[in-house]
């Protein structure tokens, strides 16, 4: 009938009373950069080093009490509160990016100084102060990984089976109570359990060799096998188990032929995530395997060096000259940490190029 | 249905059996595994509960005089870690599955999951050399302003090797355990309770806490308590951040802070010989029963959950 509501300045009321979409970033970027703005200039008063995260760290606290007042006095209390809560989320999100950059950034400064092919092509047997390297550890951290992947995979497997095709009443139900309260047993209660079992077994009150840690190492694994190859089995569809039933195919053979070769992408990817997860393990090895500074390829005897108790004997037990024995440390957590990401990265390329296509 | 009919049963066959057998008996060593740790852990520690104390190290005047230190910083160190992540990780949660834009929010969940896959000496690493120098002028400024509070009363630590360091460093690793569980939870919401508070015009913010929050809550709790475990059992951390003393006390900021069962055990056990491996082997028992009870009554909560959320 009337006219258009915009000439007339008459604004649609339902966006009249509340801030623009933009009003949000533009006040979390201005608070940042006050808050930069401030600590550069404090930096430079006092000639101290400017320090990023507490800046973006507070600049960040500004912006939600910032927040908070603008929108009440434009928006009332309700929405106030909507955008206080928004804001605090952020701030969660954020405030846990803070450590993982941190983190991340440090270890990768700090050990590209020794990331050099000495460290992968020698031991530390006869050194003091500088050179030497990790291969011992990394060796020791492959076989006894490799040894617990070994244990693990066939047990965890099969009773992710158990679980999934036969498991019925009692026993079933308390196997998956039991496998996801071992989820949470510490690990070094794991290292301490290999000990206290072999150091019987073998009435050696000091024993330390390479297979308890492998032994230690699946007891965390076996788990987080059985949870993943679980899920994976579960997924299966049904209707392929009838049909290899109806061919008059055994059960057994249904699961060896049909079942596990439909999930296998999904197994693969959650036993790489479960070795991930296990590679990185140091208390269990600490105490069970024990450390060295020779070249060990023996799991069934004597002491065996791994990569994060290598890290941890580096740190914690350095020379008179501390810096080469640190700058060793931090190449061994930069190894590490690309081992773990590669690892996990390959679980997903996995998951992603060899998952069965469905059609539809 | 006649009473005539032949059983109608599938032919037993041997390979059959034993692929089933086979996968009992795994199924049946993990019950056993887990058995083993609790017996083998009981047969070692009693040399230690026999033993006379003043061969323990300290010369404790009972082996429960020397464990009372230990147990009360594991769970001091865990409440602090898990009073800091809990938010955090809720807010976390709530920002990937209500507030994050759908197409970034997985991406951001993997993000949040790399915090995970860290190995846990790295973190050590990391908070002693770049968290404690960085946090020390706070301790400072904490004790000199806040000093009348118990929780910082002076004198402060000067090298940042606290019990509040190590339970920040406990809260970051714990936090992508927190936040993947709630998170999970939070997304199995009734849509339709959602949208009839939306409808109802509730803002986002009303409509989580009306619907969201509710639904979630035992979630929630058995989240916390599974973080809360792993806390407990946290171990290169402790071993490596924290300046450790045989005493109880709250202090935060101080130089003196009492050890965890953990890391205790780890700084301890290459050196020790005799019934002095007993009693660390006693106190990883403690931990494990710990641990065990939380993490049991977290599953039973969530198992719990399970049965109830399908129905919906």
């Amino acid at each position: 009938m009337t006219t258009t509501t915009a000439s007339t300045g008459i604004v649609n009321s339902l966006t009249t009373g509340r801030l623009p979409k933009w009003a949000p970033w533009a006040l979390l970027a201005g608070s940042w950069l006050a808050m930069c703005a401030v600590f550069a200039l404090v930096a430079a008063a006092n000639g101290s080093e400017f320090n990023i995260v507490l800046s973006i760290f507070l600049g960040t606290v500004l912006f939600d009490a910032l927040i908070f007042v603008v929108a009440y006095l434009v928006e009332g209390v309700r929405q106030a509160k909507n955008r206080l809560v928004t804001s605090l989320v952020l701030t969660a999100f954020i405030i846990a990016l803070l450590p993982l950059i941190s983190l991340l950034f440090t270890v990768v400064v700090s050990g590209a100084a020794r990331f050099d092919p000495l460290f992968f092509t020698s031991s530390m047997r006869n050194v003091v102060g500088e050179g030497g390297g990790a291969l011992h550890a990394i060796m020791g951290t492959l076989l006894i990984t490799g040894m617990a992947t070994l244990i693990s995979v066939p047990v965890g497997l099969l009773t992710a089976i158990y679980l999934v095709e036969y498991g019925r009443g009692m026993l079933a139900r308390s196997i998956t109570f039991f496998v996801d309260v071992m989820t949470g047993i510490p690990s070094i209660v794991a290292g301490l359990f290999a000990f206290a079992f072999f150091a019987l077994v073998f009435s050696d009150p000091g024993i330390r060799f390479g297979f308890g840690g492998s032994v230690a190492l699946s007891l965390l694994m076996i788990p987080v096998v059985v949870r993943s190859s679980e899920e994976m089995l579960k997924i299966v569809p049904n209707e392929l188990r009838e049909a290899s039933y109806a061919l008059g195919v055994p059960k057994w053979l249904t699961i060896l032929k049909i079942v596990i070769p439909t999930s296998i992408a999904g197994i693969t990817t959650g036993v790489t995530l479960a070795i991930a997860r296990v590679i990185g393990e140091t208390a269990p090895l600490l105490i069970i395997s024990g450390f060295t500074a020779s070249m060990n390829y023996d799991l069934f005897s004597d002491r065996m060096m791994s990569l994060p108790v290598f890290v941890y004997t580096q740190y914690a037990n350095p020379g008179s000259v501390v810096q080469p024995y640190l700058d060793r440390a931090w190449a061994g957590a930069l190894t590490l940490i690309l081992i773990v990401m590669a690892l996990n990265l390959i679980a997903r390329l996995i998951a992603r190029i060899f998952s069965p296509k469905l059609g539809r | 249905m006649t009473t005539g009919t032949p059983s109608l049963r599938a032919k037993a066959r041997p390979a059959d059996r034993i692929f089933a057998g086979s996968t009992i008996v795994a199924g049946s060593l993990i019950l056993a595994a887990l058995a083993a740790v609790a017996v083998f852990l009981v047969a070692q520690s009693i040399p230690a509960l026999v033993a006379d104390p003043a061969e323990l190290k300290g010369s404790p005047s009972s082996f429960w005089a020397y464990v009372g230190p230990l147990a009360f910083g594991t769970v001091w160190a865990a409440l602090l870690a898990l009073i800091m992540a809990l938010p955090l990780s809720l807010g976390i949660a709530l920002f990937i599955s209500h507030y994050a834009p759908r197409r970034v929010a997985q991406g951001l969940g993997y993000v949040i999951d790399l915090l995970a896959a860290v190995p846990s000496v790295v973190f050590g690493l990391w908070g002693i050399k770049v968290l404690a120098p960085a946090v020390t002028p706070l301790y400072g400024w904490l004790v000199d302003n806040l000093g009348w509070i118990p929780l910082f009363a002076p004198p402060v630590s000067g090298t940042g090797r606290t019990i509040l360091t190590v339970a920040i460093v406990l809260a970051v690793m714990i936090i992508p355990i927190i936040t993947a569980i709630t998170r999970e939870v939070f997304l199995q919401t009734p849509v339709l309770h959602e949208e009839a508070a939306l409808a109802l015009g509730a803002t986002r913010w009303e409509m989580i806490q009306m619907a969201v929050l509710p639904f979630g809550r035992p979630g929630i709790i058995s989240a916390a308590m599974l973080g809360l475990g792993r806390a407990l059992g946290e171990t290169m951390v402790v071993a490596m951040v924290l300046s450790p003393a045989a005493l109880i006390t709250i202090v935060l900021t101080g130089s003196q802070n009492p050890s965890t069962i953990a890391g205790n055990i780890a700084l301890n056990f290459p050196e020790a010989h005799g019934v002095g491996v007993n009693a660390l082997i006693a106190t990883g028992l403690i931990l494990f029963v710990i641990t065990l009870v939380i993490n049991s009554i977290a599953r039973f909560v969530i198992n719990r959950r399970k049965a109830f959320s399908g129905a919906n």
